[in-house]
């Protein structure tokens, strides 16, 4: 005969702990709370950590340390500082990128998505992905010794001769460009190279994400290939798009070390993309570690947290534009 | 009147034959597009292992760096470096991470989760350089000195989005009537995670795992400001000195991880930037072997994801 199970007399606490702590699973789900907790306050403490540390530059200069200024100071030794050069350095070669990679990000995912036979998409997903695996240094040494002599000078020149002579464009394309090629403009193509795979990859996810009805619908009504990708998907996958740019000028933003070996490091650059510049990434790569007292030290860090607050923003907006259209395409969507 | 129809239907053959045209020459034009990006991909690699090929030899691997003008000498220092600051880096980032991605898997919309998910995409666009203050601020300045452990925290926050997603992923996969029997069975939770379905998604979260690790070996911008560089860091000359001075394991190991260490994206950095012609060699031997330990790792790791996730579907 089979007699109940009593728990064992002496070990009666121990099985009262076990049900107390739901055999274990109670210390689990507290792990795991906590554990998430801090992955969400290490995000909060980057941004309080800069806020904090960047307190002496921001009492010193306030406001005036980012308003545009023509003639701008850095100057380490009397403890003066303004970052706007590196302000403008960073949008303008970031928007420059933008504008180069959109085009060609987008045609890659329209390529990928719509056009490439099943056997070449595997092979040219990774390669694209490729790209973005490629460490920052590298690139930088590829752009110093190989991409600025022979693309970006010729380029360069090409740029100063026709578009450095049309009056109201002039202010950004007036040249001549340093023969070695140093510029904000090669910051902005080896930056073009760079957010190509994060821009093609959202985008091509966006097209994917298209319910085949639409193309269906539309190639019914007698359209072409190009007509259905132009008038019907491309509007329709509109935010997402704009979801893959932001994402890409979020990376433009940060990005260090490849822009700070071509860019020519120069603070009195002028407005023109063909002059040597500076970007707020790479001024820190360059000069933190040596940073000669307190507040060149907090000068920096504030430049630091203007990039966190770019990049956080951006990255919010990216991320509700996406997530909006994901929402958008619920069921019919293609696998 | 026959005439008007006529050239209505000239215009309307012109009108199609125009949109014909457009959708070859744009169509074609997204396939150039691709082949113009990936131009730059075969460019850098095809140019890096030529050059690097060319100045890589063994005493690249097992020599200390020479000062200028000496023949020989490699970047041992470099390489121990990196292999510091990339474990210390996974000894950081791998546990939390996967805890991390068990919560997100387990209870994907809950207040907790839904803000995870979004912290972790914030973490993942933070720029590293960024993440190098951070690192500065929160162990460089407290001790005072530069060192590979805040080198390896730095390189653990950018691994740590990457990680969690891949990790989550991989266990999103597994099919729910494997947790189900196991709890079924009368095993607890916390059971049927780490013994059902951690080994069920073990493979593709090793590969997240070697994926996040290879971009963080690469990576420079952080650790200029934490792990700084240092030419004569050599960790065999720290664990003789260490026995010679009877200390125990745990204090060679602080030793080890508590100075500033080299890696090899810092002396790329460093050698491409001198006048040297000798030194920038000594770069492209460093980018080849980058370029190579990355590219291995990402081919081979996408094949088995690839393989894997349909394994698991079909």
């Amino acid at each position: 005969m089979l007699k109940p199970l009593k728990p064992h007399p002496e070990k009666l606490w121990l099985t009262r702990a076990r049900r107390a702590l739901h055999y274990g699973d109670r210390p689990w789900q507290g792990l795991l709370v906590v554990i998430s907790a801090l992955v969400i306050v290490l995000m909060l403490a980057i941004g309080g950590l800069l806020w904090f540390k960047s307190a002496g530059a921001r009492s010193a200069f306030g406001w005036s340390f980012l308003t545009p200024t023509a003639n701008p100071n850095w100057d380490p030794v009397n403890d003066l500082f303004q970052a706007w050069p590196f302000l403008y350095g960073t949008l303008e070669t970031s928007l420059f990128a933008i504008l180069f990679a959109l085009p060609i990000g987008i045609g890659i995912a329209i390529f990928l998505a719509e056009l490439c036979p099943s056997w070449l998409r595997i092979p040219l997903n990774w390669s694209v992905e490729l790209l973005a695996a490629i460490p920052s240094v590298v690139y930088g040494l590829w752009g110093i010794f190989v991409f600025l002599p022979r693309v970006v000078a010729p380029f360069g020149v090409f740029l100063g001769e026709t578009l450095g002579q049309i009056p109201v464009v002039n202010a950004l394309f007036a040249g001549p460009i340093p023969a070695s090629g140093s510029s904000r403009l090669a910051a902005s193509l080896i930056l073009t190279i760079m957010i190509i795979p994060t821009i093609s990859a959202v985008a091509r996810d966006v097209f994917l994400a298209i319910p085949v009805a639409q193309r269906e619908a539309s190639k019914a009504l007698g359209a072409t290939e190009w007509e259905t990708i132009w008038q019907v998907l491309i509007p329709y996958g509109r935010s997402g798009i704009l979801g893959a740019v932001i994402l890409g000028l979020g990376r433009a933003l940060g990005e260090t070390m490849a822009v700070t070996m071509v860019i020519g490091n120069s603070i009195q650059g002028g407005a023109s993309l063909l002059f040597p510049g500076y970007t707020m990434a790479s001024i820190i790569a360059n000069e933190f570690a040596e940073a000669v007292s307190q507040l060149h030290t907090d000068a920096l860090i504030e430049i630091g947290l203007i990039l966190f607050i770019l990049t956080l923003l951006l990255n919010i907006l990216a991320r509700f534009l996406v997530w909006q259209v994901a929402r958008q395409m619920p069921q019919e969507a293609r696998s | 009147m026959s005439n008007f129809s006529e050239l209505m239907n000239r215009n309307r053959v012109r009108w199609a034959r125009q949109r014909k045209i457009a959708n070859a020459v744009m169509l074609t034009l997204t396939g150039l597009v691709t082949v113009l990006a990936l131009i730059p991909l075969f460019w850098i690699i095809g140019y890096v292992i030529i050059q690097g090929g060319q100045n890589i030899n063994l005493d690249f691997f097992i020599h200390m760096p020479t000062p200028l003008g000496v023949a020989g000498g490699g970047v041992l220092s470099a390489i121990e470096g990196t292999l510091v600051v990339t474990f210390l880096a996974a000894i950081f980032a791998i546990p939390p991470g996967v805890l991390a991605a068990f919560y997100a898997a387990r209870y994907p919309s809950t207040p907790l989760g839904v803000a995870l998910r979004f912290s972790t995409d914030v973490l993942s666009g933070v720029p590293s350089i960024v993440v190098g203050l951070f690192a500065y601020a929160v162990i460089v300045v407290p001790m005072r000195h530069y060192s590979g452990l805040a080198g390896g925290a730095a390189l653990a926050v950018l691994m740590l989005p990457t990680i969690i997603r891949t990790t989550e992923e991989m266990l999103k996969l597994v099919p729910g009537t494997l947790r189900e029997a196991s709890l079924g069975l009368g095993a607890p939770e916390w059971k049927t995670s780490l013994s059902v379905l951690f080994p069920a998604a073990s493979s593709g979260i090793i590969t997240g795992f070697l994926l996040a690790l290879a971009r963080a070996s690469g990576e420079t911008a952080p650790l200029l400001m934490t792990a700084l560089g240092n030419e004569r860091f050599d960790i065999a000359q720290i664990i003789r000195s260490g026995i010679q001075s009877h200390m125990n394991v745990f204090q060679v190991f602080w030793r080890i991880i508590n100075q500033p260490v080299d890696s090899l994206p810092l002396a790329l950095w460093k050698y491409a930037q001198q006048p040297y012609p000798e030194r920038v060699k000594l770069a492209w031997a460093v980018a080849l072997v980058l370029v190579l330990f990355v590219l291995i790792i990402n081919v081979s790791s996408r094949v088995w994801i690839q393989n894997r996730s349909r394994r698991m579907k079909g």
